[in-house]
């Protein structure tokens, strides 16, 4: 069975209507891409999933339970992650406070609640380290910290309270060669461990060579939904550029290598 | 708004560097205001001999004791991303409120006490309903409140001082338990408890990263506009506060009490290190800020200055503690 399966799903932005009706699901250990040209509306979806945008109609459901009137607090304690595009960090706070942000662990003192500075600190060092990555230091701003340095954070942030799905906007869109294999790495050891993954990216060799499927948003509708081991390059250009000749276009990815 | 809430790109280097970062992460203070303030303790006590003395500090403490509880308020909603320039309005007609229950309908102490709070927190929460719900500009909507809860406090009074309050009450504004004023003790008390609840408490981590990146804090599934709603219902509340302090000193609700405190106590938690846009903030911070402004009005009291210009004092220490603020940011951000 499906973990989380995404049905009928219309979006408008006033006049400007982006999403009518796609259909998504994910099953636990799955890993699957969210491709399409830029304004496709796949960053919409993924939030409506997440709850930071309402829908116009259609359902969400994890488990068969619908979570549409869930708050984003609620459906991140169901188990549902996003590393958002722009990461959604607060600059000026540091690692620690970014990755426990509104779940914070609390230690009673006197009765009264007060937040457990060194568990965070402690526990957000022991991610970053299962995460492999390189931290000028934990107590600094993540303002201060490179675009893949802060890229680590939101995805410690995501990791850190057990996900089932785990949704990812463009991960590797502000890393270097070594960060993006360590990405992808990282997707390949969730879906080991059961854990459901959403790729958005544009870098369409990096999507195939990870993922066990392919949705393809084009004029706001899933337009294909290919099974990746039985798809190739061709196929996914042809969907997300809505068919034609496409040759030229794929031959272009192709040569374009893993940029 | 350039550079705004830009933060250095590399750790502090230098003695004065990590004296700087050592006093922020250890202390929550900025050590610029630290210095500020001992060079103004050291250029009053060479001006005037009284200045040291244990009386006068007392008195400093007693007339930053008002401002300073409208700067904890400040504090916390400026931290958060936010603004309220209708403090001192709020501060004047919480007083006014609680005279006419004490005085007019003679209401119990205690009553009176909770409707002083109660009308400060009740013109906070109309500001954060308005805010949240309505989304117009915290600036206009504080701006509106500002105006609304000054005309409210002449129409309740008459435009009259409301005098004769009640012995108990009073006691909360002259009473001396071991010599030290009422108000003081009550300001140090609210300013240790907001200390802790802004540094230590979910609450207050929430306050800062909301000022920080309010998408950050809604991604996290902070209930956002819920936050903003009590950060303003805790403002208006601290200006009641402030207001029965205020009141209960000077044995009266007078309609115009409060008038321009919005700026000093702005202008408090800035020079104490409150970032003016969001994102940091610390009560301890701000109580350096408001003993600069008071060891500032003291002197210029001491030394007969004539209170128009004290006005222009406390605006230009505004403003320069801004530039020097933004001149530090950009400087940091271009190594
Ligand atoms: N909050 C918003 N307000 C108005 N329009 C929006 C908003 N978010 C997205 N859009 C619009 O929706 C469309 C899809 O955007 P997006 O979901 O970001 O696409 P993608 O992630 O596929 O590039 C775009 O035309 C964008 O301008
Ligand atoms: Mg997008």
């Amino acid at each position: 069975m499906s973990l989380l399966k995404i049905e009928g799903i219309t979006k408008s932005f006033g006049a400007v209507s982006v999403l009518h009706g796609v259909d998504l699901t994910v099953g636990a250990g799955e890993v699957v891409g969210l491709v399409g040209d830029n304004g496709a509306g796949k960053s919409s979806l993924m939030k409506i999933v997440t709850g930071m945008y309402t829908a116009d109609s259609g359902s969400v459901t994890m488990d068969g339970e619908d979570i549409v009137s869930n708050t984003p607090g609620e459906r991140r304690a169901k188990g549902i992650e996003m590393i958002y595009q722009d990461l959604a960090l607060a600059k000026q706070q540091d690692v620690a406070s970014n990755i426990f942000l509104g779940r914070e662990p609390t230690r009673s003192i006197l009765g009264m609640q007060f937040v457990d500075g060194k568990k965070m600190r402690d526990e957000a060092q022991a991610m970053i380290d299962r995460l492999g990555a390189r931290l000028p230091a934990i107590n600094r701003p993540v303002g201060s910290f490179s675009g893949g340095q802060q890229q680590s954070v939101a995805i410690a942030r995501a990791l850190t309270f057990n996900p089932r799905i785990v949704i990812m906007d463009e991960p590797t869109a502000a890393l270097a060669v070594r960060e993006v294999q360590g990405v992808l790495d990282l997707i390949r050891q969730l879906k080991r461990e059961g854990i459901g993954v959403i790729l958005i990216s544009h870098r369409l060799n990096d999507v195939l060579s990870v993922t066990d499927r392919i949705v393809v948003l084009h004029q706001g509708r899933a337009a294909a939904n290919l099974v990746t081991a039985e798809s190739d390059m061709t196929a996914v250009v042809s969907a997300i550029v809505g068919g034609g000749d496409v040759a030229e276009a794929a031959a272009h990815e192709l040569s374009a290598g893993g940029d | 708004m350039t550079n705004t809430k830009t933060v250095s790109a590399h750790p502090r280097q230098g003695i004065w560097g990590r004296l700087q970062s050592a006093s922020i992460e250890r202390l929550h203070i900025r050590l610029e205001s630290l210095i500020v303030l001992l060079i103004l303790c050291v250029a009053m006590t060479a001006l005037s001999p009284y200045f040291l003395s244990v009386s006068n500090m007392l008195n400093i403490l007693l007339a930053t004791s008002t401002i300073g509880v409208l700067a904890i308020a400040a504090t916390y909603v400026l931290s958060s991303g936010g603004l309220d320039l209708s403090l001192g309005s709020v501060m004047g007609l919480s007083g006014v409120v609680g005279a006419a229950f004490a005085v007019n309908l003679g209401a119990p102490t205690p009553i009176a006490v909770i409707a002083t709070v109660g009308a400060g927190a009740l013109a906070g929460a109309v500001n954060g309903l308005i805010i949240t719900r309505a989304f117009v500009p915290a600036f206009i909507v504080t701006l509106g409140m500002l105006g609304i809860a000054r005309g409210l406090a002449l129409v309740i009074s008459d435009g009259r001082v409301i005098y004769g309050l009640p012995k108990a009450m009073v006691y909360l504004g002259q009473g001396r338990p071991l010599g030290i004023p009422m108000p003081v003790l009550i300001f140090l008390a609210t300013a240790f408890i907001m200390h802790i609840v802004l540094a230590f408490t979910k609450f207050g981590r929430h306050t800062l990263s909301i000022g920080d990146s309010e998408n950050a804090a809604r991604t996290a599934g902070i209930n956002v506009s819920r936050h903003r709603f009590l950060l303003y219902t805790l403002s208006g509340g601290l200006a009641g506060l402030a207001g029965l302090l205020f009141s209960s000193r000077i044995n009266s609700g007078d309609p115009t009490a409060g008038l321009t405190y919005e700026l000093t106590a702005i202008t408090a938690a800035i020079i104490g290190g409150t970032n003016l846009f969001g994102g940091r903030g610390s009560i301890l911070g701000t109580m350096v800020g408001a003993l600069i402004m008071g060891v500032l009005q003291n002197g210029l009291n001491l030394l007969a200055v004539q209170s128009y210009y004290q006005q222009m004092a406390i605006g230009s220490v505004l403003i320069i503690a801004v530039f020097i603020d933004q001149w530090q940011l950009r400087k940091e951000s271009r190594v």
